[in-house]
């Protein structure tokens, strides 16, 4: 907080910190205003004497309807959050098990093993597919979900590696050698004492997998084809553009209500969120 | 039953460091005993590798009859008190006291009934509910100590339980862990840096260096006749004075002769410090054992030395004395009045003196 006189904390918190916001949620509100706005206002010209691009007095719902009735919109949403959910948990999963590892056993190459790891984050999704694509294609899982729930963990994984890898090396190691001459062996130890205490960091890494995900575009523009298999990000760009026609309305719909889950579960997680990027244990 | 024993125990680190050296240790049955020495000196990694936390090098530790090289933690029935206390975070204090209890499957009446009765004695009782982060320093403390005693163990361990608490704190904690061990009357192995827990809390006490052990004994044992200069100079505060001295044979006795002064070796250390005869020895005197001299000392014993600097501690006076190209310390009554300048005569107390030979380091 800024100390001082208030003009001070005007000039230096409160309108900067506006701006922000506004630059920031202005996107969001141009998909609102475009997804209420009727046919007609969309695509009156910008010197028409009624033109009005940041407001409308005509709001309708028809795109909205339209989106959820006439297209697969829905089946895209039920695909992404399938897709999401079950390529997070895998790569949660691995990444648990591989980021206590590398943070807490003493075993030759550790540290080489780590860092391999993390390059392969490094290598850019638009060079990897083009042999991802190859053994989708050997493995027949062309146009089907599991091209991206297996796909999404190979930059996942290392993802989530690194994050949690980080937040076990925080926790103080007495904790878990304590709990194993409480009785514990490894496997409890970890369970008991490791998982809860991480809970925060370990979420943060689930946060993040999910919106990875549900945002991905590449890897499902490539490796999904037909109109019913689409996720909301291929989906929307790729069925609402008919030809050389832009449904806007419709387009705007529905990328605003395919950011709608990611928003709601940062906004309910946004506490332990926080504390598993900045926190620290303490004992 | 619950002896531990220690053979030949070494730990290399990576092949080339060699942290623990050779360590034969017997503790017995009930005993408290008291791991000292300077950071570094293996007395850690001594106690890790009884714990089972550090694997063994080569040797062997036994608990009770049973060699526990190759047992897991869990099944060495032990506990032990961490140096950052290591209570877990997400738990309640009932829990963290509780956890261990639990994983070996006794019954929810019996943990409630262990951890009531630990409580009580820990006088915890009213902070059950709170988590760790609602603590104060000694009451995490008191809970970790409450861990280790509801589990009912063959042997605790400690490490370091009470370098982080407050000065006064650690004199409380220090009392009431004697009472403790009297009280549940278990084999206890505790390690400190701090000579004066070790000397207050040990039954006996196992001085350490380098991963060496240097000397084992009874605080006052250790005290009154040290090993070694190390053994000499690690306990007792203010240090040991040392001072390089030349054996002279002079009449009827030897003499001791550091340019600065020159004393007579009292006639009980003559026959064991004969064969020095000519050469240089370490001459150690406390602190406590430098008086200022008046008409009924020895004059053989006594040198001049001039006031440096004067502490008054309040129950003594601390005087650091230029003495001859030496610097002494020595531990006066608080109603001699000196002050820096003051030129005195000091005696030294001839049944207190340590001598060592200067490469071994050994006592004479």
């Amino acid at each position: 907080m800024i100390e001082g006189a208030k003009w001070r904390r005007w000039v230096f918190f409160y309108i900067p910190l506006g701006i922000f916001i506004l630059w920031l949620l202005f996107p969001f509100y141009w998909m609102l205003v475009t997804s209420v706005r009727p046919d007609r206002e969309l695509y009156r010209p910008w010197m028409a004497p009624n033109y009005a691009p940041f407001w409308t007095n005509h709001p309708t719902l028809v795109h909205i309807t339209d989106l959820l009735t006439q297209t697969l919109f829905i089946r895209w949403m039920a695909n992404t959050l399938f897709i999401a959910l079950l390529s997070t948990a895998i790569s949660l999963f691995c990444g648990l098990l591989a980021g206590y590892a590398l943070s807490r056993l003493k075993f030759r190459f550790a540290g080489a093993l780590g860092t391999g790891i993390f390059i392969t984050y490094l290598v850019p999704q638009t060079l990897l597919f083009i042999p991802l694509a190859d053994i989708i294609r050997s493995f027949q899982l062309g146009d089907t979900p599991w091209a991206l729930i297996l796909t999404y963990p190979t930059f996942l994984i290392p993802f989530c590696t690194w994050l949690l890898m980080g937040y076990f090396k925080a926790i103080p190691r007495e904790l878990e050698e304590c709990a194993r001459i409480d009785g514990a062996t490894r496997w409890k130890a970890m369970l008991y004492i490791i998982f809860p205490i991480a809970l925060p960091g370990i979420l943060s890494a689930g946060i993040f997998a999910f919106t990875l995900s549900w945002n991905e575009f590449i890897y499902a523009l490539v490796f999904l084809s037909s109109a019913e298999q689409k996720t909301v990000s291929v989906g929307v760009t790729s069925e609402l553009v008919r030809g050389d026609v832009f449904y806007w309305g419709q387009l705007m719909a529905g990328a605003l209500l395919g950011s709608i889950p990611v928003a709601f579960i940062y906004s309910f997680f946004v506490e332990h969120y926080v504390a598993g990027l900045t926190g620290s244990v303490k004992g | 039953m619950a002896r531990v024993l220690i053979r030949n125990l070494n730990k290399f680190y990576d092949k080339d460091v060699h942290a623990v050296k050779d360590v034969n240790l017997e503790i017995r049955d009930k005993e408290f005993v008291v791991l000292v020495g300077p950071s570094g000196c293996g007395k850690t990694t001594t106690l890790r590798m009884v714990a089972g936390l550090e694997s063994i090098s080569s040797g062997e530790v036994l608990i009770g009859d049973t060699v526990v090289n190759a047992l897991p933690p869990m099944d060495r029935d032990i506990a032990m008190v961490f140096q950052n206390y290591a209570l877990y975070p997400h738990m309640s204090v009932y829990d963290n006291m509780a956890f261990g209890l639990k994983m070996r499957g006794i019954d929810r009446g019996e943990i409630a009934k262990r951890v009531q009765d630990a409580a009580e004695i820990l006088g915890i009782g009213e902070l059950l509910r709170r988590k760790p982060r609602q603590l104060s320093g000694g009451q995490r403390q008191r809970v970790a100590l409450g861990r280790a005693i509801v589990r009912h163990p063959q042997v605790f361990l400690f490490d370091e339980p009470l370098s982080n608490l407050d000065a006064k704190l650690r004199v409380q904690m220090r009392v009431e862990l004697k009472k403790l061990h009297t009280r549940l009357n278990t084999t206890a192995v505790y390690v400190t840096h701090d000579q004066v827990e070790a000397m207050t809390l040990g039954d006996r006490v196992v001085v350490m260096r380098n991963g060496l052990v240097q000397q084992v004994g009874e605080p006052l044992e250790l005290y009154n006749t040290p090993a070694n200069r190390f053994v000499a100079g690690f306990l007792g505060s203010p240090a040991m004075n040392f001072a390089p001295v030349s054996v002279q044979d002079g009449n009827g006795g030897l003499r001791a002769d550091n340019r600065g002064f020159t004393i007579d070796v009292p006639a009980e250390i003559g026959p064991r410090l004969r064969p020095y005869a000519g050469r240089d020895v370490i001459l150690g005197v406390r602190p406590e054992d430098m008086q200022v001299a008046n008409g009924s000392h020895p004059p053989g014993l006594c040198f001049d030395a001039m006031v440096e600097v004067v502490e008054r501690l309040g129950s003594e006076t601390l005087l650091d004395l230029q003495v001859g190209e030496q610097t002494m310390v020595a531990a006066v009554e608080p109603t001699i009045s000196a002050k820096r300048g003051d030129k005195l005569r000091f005696a030294m107390r001839p049944e207190r003196l340590h001598f060592f030979d200067v490469t071994s380091e050994a006592a004479i």
